[in-house]
């Protein structure tokens, strides 16, 4: 189990790469990459705020339960904060199971986690100023399904 | 003596990022009715707690969660992450 929290851009491939080697006795990898989505041309930047300890104390419990529950080989997260460019990355998680179903479930189960219940709030930087991003029904909703 | 903690607008509403109070509020909500009384820019910043979420010693709870033996207490909007 691997948590990074960082400021720094990561590289996907060597981190995929790396996982995947490390993930013994495991017949599916999934992985998932966050990108800054360019919502509409006058979008600059995003800027990530996080709340240093409880960020990795929630992140790691998510990770645990995931664990348990779909016999996870492996997991890692990955999660940005500071300033980051449209195209950028901020996060990535990758699943390490025997078949592909639980990796696949349990990615999808630390998205939906991570959007609603990790300590990160995200704010726009445009060229007409800046705005706080605001939670979404069906984020919170999404989290029903587990 | 409390550590009492703002995120995202929150912060940018009371203008400081965390500040150690003296309180005698036995719940969260407690708290807030103090944080309320001292200046307009705190009343501002509570006054929809339905837009807000709250944690206590870094565990995500509830605004009527006890303050009994807490160090840390944070007040933030829903989280956006991911």
């Amino acid at each position: 189990m691997r948590l990074l929290v960082q400021s720094e851009a990561f590289d996907i491939g060597a981190e995929t790469t790396a996982f995947a080697a490390g993930a013994v006795g495991a017949g599916a990898v999934v992985t998932f990459t966050g990108i800054v989505r360019d919502t509409d041309a006058a979008l600059q930047a995003m800027e990530v705020e996080h709340y240093p300890g409880m960020t990795e104390r929630a992140i790691a419990g998510m990770m645990d339960q995931a664990s348990m529950r779909w016999a996870l080989t492996d997991v890692l997260v990955i999660h940005r904060h500071g300033r980051l460019a449209v195209g950028e990355a901020i996060m990535m998680v990758a699943t390490a199971s025997a078949h592909r179903a639980s990796a696949f479930a349990a990615a999808e189960f630390l998205m939906d986690y991570l959007k609603s219940r990790a300590p990160f709030w995200k704010k726009e930087i445009g060229l007409d100023g800046t705005s706080w991003v605001a939670a979404k029904d069906e984020d919170e909703a999404a989290l029903g399904r587990w | 003596m409390i550590d009492v903690l703002y995120f995202a607008w929150v912060r940018e509403r009371i203008g400081v990022p965390r500040e150690r109070l003296d309180t005698q509020a036995a719940t969260v909500a407690g708290l807030v009715a103090e944080l309320r009384a001292r200046e307009e820019r705190y009343d501002l910043a509570f006054s929809d707690l339905s837009s807000l979420r709250v944690a206590v010693d870094q565990e995500l709870t509830t605004f009527d969660a006890p303050l009994a033996g807490a160090r840390e207490v944070a007040f933030f909007p829903p989280m956006t992450g991911g």
